[in-house]
């Protein structure tokens, strides 16, 4: 990461919301292009997701870090406290490195 | 997708003013504080991939828009050049735009206001805002959310960098479980939809097979391929849209 990126981020970011703020009624977004937009930032997260479970550089992570996430998609699917979630990862992914598991 | 965690609607949807700040306030402290623990998970994930503390205090200050972060963050940290996360973080927050178009009188009715309040205009403001309607009460809510989130934001990108950094091997705790952890429970709400759901599937099926053959941070990037299988909009209105 560098400051340049941070900036550029952080600037691009803070247009795209004073954008809306200062174009309303000027501009409407077509529904379609709206649902494009939200469908689009879920395929980016999911992918992101998947990726930071599965992989690590060009292969595979191992099954320690997919276990660990497994267990806490199910956690979070029985309605657990996000902050319980995130420690179930993390306790059993190190639970099994503990045991040899890569 | 439209929001981290979906606020109950409480107020009423037509600008009448309800009178139950207190009500309100209380809620706000409440997902201040689960905004607080991502906060932390954001920074324990910046500090354990390497980045100095006054980085990653500096990007939750100027950016402030959690899902761009992380995933900025992650794809550095898989190895993938700036330029490729500052892309995607982008594309992550092009859904800022309709936000800022249906609550600009809301916000302010003056362009100060507006200007100040666009770095506050993140997915957990406006959801609990537009659930309090479009009067006042509405209006004293997205304030109280925008200043109490980005405190806590920042405050707990500041506790976890300083935990991240004090780690002597993060693989050892598993903290690269957590990350990805955290993003499933964030994402779960918004794949209750149908289309959302097939759209993530073939956005991580691609991204993963893509794995092996571009370099990092592009994956993620091609995962937007799974909007192909959006197909039409459902005929029902979507949750948080009329909220």
């Amino acid at each position: 990461m560098t400051w340049l990126a941070i900036a550029v981020l952080g600037a691009g970011t803070y247009l795209v919301r004073l954008a809306g703020l200062l174009l309303r009624g000027r501009v409407t977004v077509p529904e379609r292009l709206q649902r494009l937009l939200d469908l689009g930032a879920a395929a980016l997260l999911v992918a992101l997701a998947a990726t930071a479970a599965l992989t690590q550089g060009d292969g595979f992570a191992g099954w320690a870090r997919p276990a660990g996430v497994a267990v806490a998609g199910v956690a979070a699917l029985l309605k657990a406290p996000f902050v319980l979630v995130v420690v179930l990862a993390a306790a059993t992914t190190a639970g099994l490195r503990l045991a040899g598991v890569p | 997708m439209r929001s981290f965690r979906r606020t109950p609607g409480t107020g009423d949807a037509d600008g009448r003013d309800v009178r139950d700040d207190g009500g309100d306030l209380r809620d706000v402290a409440a997902l201040a504080a689960a905004i607080g623990v991502v906060g932390a998970s954001f920074g324990a994930l910046a500090a354990t991939a390497g980045m100095p503390l006054p980085m990653v205090v500096g990007m939750s200050l100027i950016v402030f828009a959690g899902g761009s972060q992380f995933l900025a963050v992650a794809v550095v940290a898989a190895g993938g050049g700036a330029v490729a996360a500052v892309v995607g973080g982008l594309l992550l927050n092009l859904r800022h735009l309709p936000f800022g178009l249906a609550m600009a009188p809301v916000v302010a009715d003056r362009p100060l206001g507006r200007i100040v309040g666009a770095h506050v205009l993140i997915d957990e403001s406006v959801a609990f805002a537009r659930a309090r309607g479009t009067g006042p009460r509405a209006r004293r809510a997205f304030w109280a959310c925008g200043v109490s989130f980005f405190l806590v934001w920042n405050l707990g990108t500041v506790v976890g960098a300083l935990a991240g950094a004090a780690m002597p091997d993060p693989a050892t705790f598993g903290v690269d479980a957590a990350f990805p952890a955290a993003l499933v429970a964030l994402l779960l709400p918004t794949l209750r939809a149908a289309d959302a759901r097939r759209v993530g599937l073939g956005a991580a099926a691609v991204a993963l097979a893509a794995t092996p053959f571009l370099p990092p941070g592009l994956p993620v990037l091609v995962g937007l391929a799974g909007l192909a299988l959006a197909g039409r909009a459902p005929a029902r209105t979507r949750p948080g849209e009329a909220s």
